[in-house]
This record gives structure tokens, sequence and C-alpha cells, in this order.
């Protein structure tokens, strides 16, 4: 059995008991990354020394290690989360040399004061961009069930890392599914907050109306321990909610009797692997067995989400990198003669295929002319959306369905393809459009590839309790968890 | 509209600060066309009269004190940047 096999919980009484110290968590982790990462290729940036540092520090404190909610453990940082001093480089050349950063992100001066360890910077895909990680222009992680597949993107090296039992935790973002569907596809736990729920302030801006930093773990019961530290108003960003943040850890009751249970029909449809389809009902019938009731419903506009998504998020992108103009930091190009020649060929030399074309796209439908028939037009269409779940939240606790249509796909086999490679995203962007909190958690594997897919369960505003509280009694009930890949680490 | 044309492309590039050529023009015209063509699936909806959500949550006017505080130093601003001079970021000529 591994350390990382442990909750935070189970690992803090280890520390408190002497069983362990803090910098054999380190040193653990580290030698896993060693082990491991070659295959995976999942770390951009390691934090070794700082990290070993700041833990030999922590024990030499000797107190209790719950006094401090993340006391000791070590965490991994997806690269578009700023960290200060350490090299951020959102998977994107234009900012490859962004080693020194000025400030750290909200979430990081969290994880600082709850006395985590920084362990280093996850791979993804370029400025969160894309659905399997090939869109880095670093390297391309892979998923540690089979090194053939993608681990799902654009929080794939998180999600990578946490699978393959490099860290025990990490965090990443979703602006259409980033973190819930490479959950999904290495077997992990990811939850997407609602917006407002967490701090934006220092997370490189994507989408600004749809981003939200979540966790990504093995367990429900970390990833509720992790969201209450990292959640909360911030100052710094006047878009985060004036809300009290519950102990969602006091939410785990593994009670959901009289639970109501929405079932999107839209969510099982052509496309959706009858496999995962088949899951998900089972799932289902397991809910069902601790007291919880099901019904059909609609989310009618659900067929308009992804086209709706596409032109809002892409008209936002370009506006927000629009800052990278090769002036106050990043990479400038060498070959230009005037100031304009430096805007174009520093962004042209800095950004790749994708990032590109979503900023061309989000240019087209901002651009005069065009803005009522496109941008405004997809505003209108993620209020139809928004309002079919206010709908359905009316009557029902909670949304299940599958978080993506399939497992993982093969390295190559979507990338040349921009809309297909969107269609991954059919069931978790709906949910970035209506704000609402959702997480992906374990839920089998395919019959045909052996890969694992994941049940998605979406929230009301603000009740990630009840998101929590479902995602563990089924977690519980099913086991799905306690699955390792060969890859992954001691066994 | 849906096909968006090569120098259709071209006008955006320049309005998006990008260096593009005329094999990249080509393959945007392409894959923009399609993805326009894609989104016009939100034509069979009537949204007239509805609002356009440009933000979920019901906030508005959230304001702070104007208050001066430390940031970063001049010399902080200054350490990532790819060229400087006398304290300041140093850009090739605007004019000629």
């Amino acid at each position: 059995m591994s350390l990382f096999d442990h909750t935070i919980k189970e690992l803090q009484d280890k520390l408190n008991n002497k069983e362990i110290t803090v910098t054999d968590l380190v040193k653990e982790t580290y030698k896993q990354i060693r082990e491991t990462d070659d295959k995976v290729q999942a770390f951009l940036t390691l934090n070794e020394e700082d990290a070993l540092a700041n833990a030999k520090a922590l024990d030499e404190q000797g107190i209790d290690a719950d006094q401090f909610p993340m006391f000791g453990m070590p965490i991994g940082i997806k690269d578009n989360i700023v960290t200060k001093g350490l090299r951020t480089t959102c998977a994107s050349q234009i900012l490859s040399n962004l080693d020194d950063p000025l400030y750290d992100a909200t979430v990081v001066t969290k994880l600082k004061d709850a006395k985590a360890i920084n362990i280093g910077k996850l791979n993804m895909d370029e400025f969160a961009m894309g659905s399997s990680n090939e869109n880095s222009s670093m390297q391309k992680t892979r998923n540690p069930w089979n090194t053939d597949y993608v681990p799902g993107g654009s929080s794939g090296g998180s999600a990578a890392s946490v699978a393959a039992g490099q860290v025990p935790f990490a965090l990443g973002s979703d602006t259409g599914g980033s973190v819930r569907q490479p959950a999904s596809y290495c077997g992990v736990v990811g939850m997407k907050p609602t917006y407002g729920r967490v701090s934006r302030f220092g997370l490189v801006a994507f989408a600004s109306s749809l981003d939200q930093i979540g966790p990504i773990t093995k367990t429900v019961e970390d990833n509720a321990r992790i969201l209450e530290v990292i959640a909360g108003q911030d100052k710094m960003d006047s878009t985060s909610a004036n809300l009290d943040v519950p102990k969602y850890t006091e939410a785990l009751t593994n009670d959901v009797k009289g639970l109501k249970i929405g079932v999107p029909k839209e969510y099982f449809v052509e496309g959706v692997d009858e496999a995962v389809q088949d899951s998900i009902r089972e799932a289902l019938k397991v809910l069902e067995a601790q007291g919880a009731e099901w019904e059909e419903v609609s989310l009618p506009h659900s067929n308009y989400a992804v086209a709706s998504y596409y032109m809002i998020a892409s008209s936002e992108a370009s506006a927000n990198l629009a800052r990278f103009d090769g002036v106050r930091y990043g990479k400038r190009s060498e070959n230009a003669n005037d100031m304009m020649e430096m805007f174009k060929m520093s962004r042209s030399e800095g950004f790749g295929d994708e990032v590109k074309r979503r900023i061309m796209l989000g240019t087209f439908a901002l651009s005069s002319g065009y803005y009522d028939a496109y941008y405004k037009k997809a505003q209108q269409v993620r209020t139809l959306i928004k309002q079919d779940f206010e709908k359905i939240f009316e009557k029902y606790d909670v949304v299940i369905g599958p978080t993506a249509p399939t497992t993982a796909f093969k390295i190559g086999e979507k990338i040349d393809d921009p809309l297909t490679m969107y269609a991954n995203d059919l069931m978790t962007i709906p949910v970035n459009l209506a704000g609402v909190p959702a997480i992906s958690v374990p839920c089998g594997f395919h019959p045909s590839n052996k890969m694992p897919f994941g049940l998605q369960i979406i929230g009301k505003h603000f009740d990630e309790s009840t998101v929590y509280r479902v995602a563990h009694t089924y977690e519980q009930a099913a086991g799905y968890y306690k699955e390792k890949p060969q890859l992954g680490g001691a066994k | 509209m849906s096909k968006i044309s090569k120098d259709q492309v071209k006008h955006v590039a320049n309005l998006a600060r990008l260096a593009i050529t005329e094999e990249e023009a080509e393959k945007y015209s392409e894959q923009l066309s399609a993805i326009i063509g894609f989104s016009e699936q939100l034509n069979e909806l009537d949204t007239s009269g509805v609002e356009p959500t440009t933000h979920v949550l019901d906030m508005k006017n959230v304001l702070r004190k104007d208050e001066p505080k430390e940031w970063i130093s001049k010399e902080e601003a200054l350490k990532n940047a790819p060229d400087k001079q006398n304290g300041q970021f140093k850009v090739p000529s605007i004019l000629d």
C-alpha cells in the first residue's frame, strides 16, 4: 500500500502519531515522480528544494498536524495558477520564460496558510484550451491507465499525476469541463465549484465568466477538505461570492434518503457510449438502494450548449489573451522591426494552433457587424441553458449523468478535427454556462479498452455540500476509488 | 453567412494582432467557416426578448475603498520584461 492511498485525515493521524514526518511524505512524492514521470509526463516544473525546506520547517515546529487543515500535505498545481517565484507557463511558449512570477494566486496563498506543500506545476493544454493535453506546447501527458491514451484536458497533468500516485492531490481549473473530463478519463475525483465560490485571482484568465479552480483527488472526502481551504470571498476577485463556506466534510453523512435526482434524457443519446450509459444506470440503482429517488428529466437546450460555449469562451479568450504582447513579460519575437510587427510576431510565434484559432474565432465574433449575430446570440442561448437548470432544481436536488460521452481516446486520434474534439465537452459545458457546481467520480471501467470513466453529479448554485454528499455515498458503495493503474507507484 | 473568406481572415488576424501566412489564412478560412457554420444552429432558437447572460450570479457594483497600498515595486514590475532601459519597458520604435 502506498502512502498516497491514505486520506488527508489518515495522513495527518500518521504525522501526529510520529509514524511519518512531512519530510518523508515530500520525499516519497518526488520519488514517485522520478519513477513514473518519464512515462506520464505530468510535471512541467518541480519545486523540490523549496518543498523540502518547507517540509523540514514544519517537522521542526513539532506541532499537531490537525492544527492546520492541509498541514504537510503535498499538492501539485496546474500551470495556469500563478506561483510566486516558481515558473508559470500555461504550457505556452509565450510564457515559457516566466521563471519568476511576482505573486501567488489566492488559492496558493490559502494552501500555504493551511500549511500544504507545493510540489510543482502540472502540464495542461495551452492556456487551458483543449480536451486532451495534446495542445500543450511543452510535452504530452499520458494516461496512467494506458499510456497510449490521452489523460483528457485541459487539467490533464493534474488528473494523470494524481491517478499515477505521484501526488495525492492537485488543483486544476475548469472552463468547459477541464477538471471533470480529465478526472473521468483518469479515474479520479474532480470538482468544478459554483462560479464565484473560489477566487480566480492569479488564475491566468481564459474565459472569465466561466473559469473556476477545483481540486482533483482520489477520494471525495479529500476533495471536500481541499475545497474548504481554497473557497471563500476574496477582495482581489470581485466576482467571488460573499457567502460563508460550509464545512463540506461534515456533509459526508452517507445519507441520501429521500434525495431527488433528475436524469436528463439528453445525456443518454447516440454518441454517448452504451457501456458508459449502462454504468450510469447501474450507479442510479446503487443510489436508489440507499434511499434516493430518480426520474428522467429534460434539459431541452443541451444540444445548443457547445455552440454557445465556443462563441462565449473564445470571445472572452480573445480579450483576455490580448495582454500577451511581448512588452512587460513573456517572450518577445526577435524578428520584429517595429512595434506593430513586435506585437504580431511575438503572438504568432508564442501561441499554438488551437489558441490562435480561438483568438481568431473570438475576435471575429466580437468584431463590428457580427457581435449581435454571434456573441449576443450565444449569451441569449446561455440564458436559456441556465433556465433549464433552474427549472429542474425547483423539483430535484441534483442532476446525474455521464461526465463525458466516452472514455479517454488514443493520442493523435482526434487532434485534427476541432469540432469532434469539442464534442467531448457536451455534458460538462452546460454546467459552466449555468455556473452551477458539478463533480466527476469514478463509475467503472470500459469492457473493451479497460479505461475508466466518471459519473457527473450537478448541484444547485452554492450547494456543493449536497453534491459531495451524493458523490461520497456513491463512491463508498461502488468502491472504484480503490482501483489503481499498474503504473501508479508502489503497490 | 457561413463562409469566412481569406480576406476576412486576414482582417480578423490584424485585429487580433496575429501575423499569418497565406497558407494559414487558407486553413483558418476553412476551420473558422466550419465552426461558425456549426454555431449557426443557435439561430434555430427564438431568442427575441431573452436577456443575454454575461454573468451567472446576481451581483452588482462590487466596490471597495480606493486606498493606496504597497503592491509591487518598479524593479519587480520590470523583472520579467523582455527589454528595459532607465527603469522603463523598452519597445521598438513606433514612428520612423
